[in-house]
């Protein structure tokens, strides 16, 4: 097998709460290779938050070993995950958490000040990262200006702008529409068909069907990895205007 | 990350919650214009302080020709002549830091004039008394050097004596009898009000050394060129100590003196020096116990400030650690942040302070002077403060977890 792009081995995370011992994770063996689009699923409470967590190097685990590309970043510490996260590691969030009263251009170079990228080349991929994502006409916008869709393309353009290794994206659809939900679904089949390695944390069994591979937590424990033929975001969308539009006809 | 751009995102952040910014570096702003006015107002009064004392003679020896003992009475201080002209003139020539050594002689008699009569000091003097005591000459002249070489009858007076004798009308030209010697007056002093003492210096009358010496004294005097004390002018009041000993050993030189108690007594105004600084070392110390507390108060506002902004902006921090800042580099963020905040007050409070010094300095005749280190030290002092509040702040934002910040409603 080809170096995966990331594998836990062994798992655990254990949290002390109110003075119980609580496990959160208990013993997660995974390994995701390069390519893959992986839903994460399980109802709330089940670890999927806290293995996205510490996927993304936000969190070192209490037992076990993770491996990002090859190399062990289990011990390592504040400083150095936060290199690993600015090198390897794009993210999306369920609040897009763009900074307010920032154009777009400048939410999406974020990552590559925190870098050694000199500018001129930061505008270039952030621009880039922006016409991918369709905003090309957007840069100068403030995300208050943008609708909810757009903010999370802008997101999206900056979870991609230092070329990293893995997506993460956490509950990406969760505070956006149905139509808008899809269409940013339909971007991210488009960003796994050009290459990329995408991790997405969802509770929408909708949501994860447009993966190619499903991981299902329950109480700690992974109980499910299935791979499955993709459903297609563009015909669902198609499916969904189509229905609307037979609504209001009636 | 570069500080530079560190400084631009501080430099954004600080724009976007614009009011805020103002409103925070309002405590800085007046904090550093109050202690800038307060200590140029305190620069200002301690100049017009040393300009009184300058026309008092705070850098002004008195050099007294002492009473000697003869046969165990001891004469008045004055009456046994040691000094002469030529010690005044070896003062001036050999102690570099002299400005002008004044030999002068008194006397005493009564003025007439008409119906008038008036008892002022008479002092027998040379022209280097105008300088040694900053005297101006209002109306009339000096003397001439033929005046002070053949013991003329002529007068300088002062301006009670001409109120007294002459009233509104014009002294100069006119003849007064000194001790019934005629005398005409050529000169008038400018006003100097009254010493500390409360004595009146402008109740003074000059005339020649010669002619006092000669026409009026009727002293014995041991030396044609007698004289009864050396007003000695020092250029820096600072070197009054060293022209002091200077001044001692040359004269008991010059005396062939070697007792311990020479027969000449030089005394200052060092007194009331010591008594002006040590007023000004409590005037000082209150400004900066007002300035510190304002400052400090500024300060807390900062760190106050500081950490509403640190606690509204979690979620910022989370995802600039989740792309990559380290928790170094969110420290550093913050601090220049509440550096910049307080670099930037200081520099409003500093023009402020400038514009109400001089308003104060225009409109109320305050004597205002703002020197060099205090726009250093309030505006450097400003920014230490900011690193010094701000620095708990921006701890505890580079101490923040990443996933907690995240999270954080």
């Amino acid at each position: 097998m080809a170096t995966a792009v990331i594998a836990t081995r062994a798992l655990e995370k254990h949290y002390q709460m109110g003075g119980q011992h609580l496990r959160a994770l208990k013993g997660i063996d995974v390994s995701i290779a390069a390519g893959e689009f992986v839903a994460v699923m399980g109802p709330s409470g089940s670890g999927k938050s806290t293995f996205m967590n510490l996927l993304g190097c936000l969190d070192s685990p209490s037992l076990g070993q993770i491996l990002l590309q090859g190399e062990d970043v289990t011990t390592l510490s504040a400083a150095q995950l936060a290199r690993v996260r600015n090198k390897y590691i794009g993210f999306v969030f369920q609040q897009f958490n763009l900074l307010p009263r920032t154009t777009a251009l400048d939410n999406v170079m974020l990552p590559l000040l925190y870098s050694t990228t000199p500018k001129h080349q930061a505008i270039s991929r952030a621009t880039e990262c922006l016409q991918l994502v369709g905003l090309a006409q957007r840069m100068d916008h403030h995300p208050s200006q943008l609708s909810g869709g757009q903010q999370q393309r802008v997101a999206i353009a900056r979870a991609l702008v230092n070329q990293p290794a893995l997506l993460l994206a956490d509950e990406p659809t969760g505070a956006l529409d149905t139509e808008t939900g899809l269409e940013i679904m339909q971007l991210f089949q488009q960003l796994h068909q050009q290459g990329k390695t995408i991790v997405l944390v969802t509770h929408e069994p909708d949501i994860a069907a447009f993966a190619s591979r499903q991981l299902m937590f329950r109480d700690g424990e992974l109980i499910g990895d299935k791979g499955s033929q993709p459903q297609s975001a563009a015909a669902a969308l198609q499916h969904f205007r189509q229905q609307r539009l037979a609504e209001t006809a009636t | 990350m570069n500080s530079l751009t560190l400084l631009n995102v501080a430099a954004v952040a600080l724009r976007v919650n614009l009011l805020r910014s103002i409103l925070t570096m309002l405590g800085i702003i007046i904090g550093v214009a109050a202690v800038i006015i307060m200590l140029a107002l305190g620069a200002g009064a301690r100049y017009d302080v040393d300009q009184q004392i300058k026309s008092l003679g705070g850098n002004v020896f008195v050099v007294f020709a002492r009473g000697r003992f003869m046969g165990g009475a001891r004469e008045a201080s004055g009456s046994s002549q040691g000094l002469t002209e030529m010690d005044a003139l070896a003062i001036e020539q050999q102690i570099p830091q002299v400005n002008v050594a004044a030999p002068t002689l008194r006397a005493s008699g009564q003025l007439i004039y008409g119906n008038l009569n008036w008892a002022p000091e008479i002092h027998g003097v040379d022209n280097r008394i105008y300088a040694a005591q900053s005297w101006q000459v209002v109306e009339g002249r000096t003397f001439s050097d033929t005046e002070l070489n053949t013991a003329a009858r002529v007068a300088v007076i002062g301006q009670t004596v001409k109120r007294e004798l002459f009233g509104a009308g014009d002294a100069l030209g006119q003849t007064v009898r000194v001790n019934k010697m005629p005398v005409t007056i050529i000169g008038v002093l400018n006003s100097k009000g009254q010493n500390t003492q409360g004595n009146d210096q402008d109740d003074l009358i000059f005339m020649p050394l010669d002619t006092v010496r000669k026409r009026i004294a009727g002293m014995t005097l041991s030396s044609p060129k007698a004289i009864r004390a050396i007003i000695v002018q020092v250029e820096d009041e600072r070197d009054m100590a060293d022209v002091e000993q200077q001044m001692d050993s040359l004269l008991r030189q010059r005396l062939r003196s070697s007792d311990s108690e020479p027969p000449f007594r030089i005394r200052n105004l060092s007194e009331m020096i010591a008594t002006r600084s040590e007023t000004m070392q409590i005037f000082n110390g209150l400004l900066a116990a007002v300035a510190s507390v304002s400052l400090l108060v500024g300060g807390i506002g900062i760190m106050n400030i500081m950490l509403v902004s640190v606690t509204e902006r979690t979620r910022e921090i989370g995802l600039r650690m989740a792309v990559g800042a380290e928790p170094k580099v969110i420290m550093k963020q913050f601090l220049i942040e509440a550096v910049l905040l307080c670099g930037l007050g200081g520099a409003i409070g500093l023009a402020l302070a400038v514009a109400v010094s001089l308003s104060l300095q225009y409109f109320a005749g305050f004597t205002a002077i703002i020197e060099l280190y205090v726009v250093l030290m309030s505006v450097g002092f400003s920014c230490l403060i900011g690193i010094f509040f701000g620095y708990y702040p921006a701890t505890k934002a580079a101490g923040l977890q990443p996933i907690d910040a995240l999270r954080y409603e």
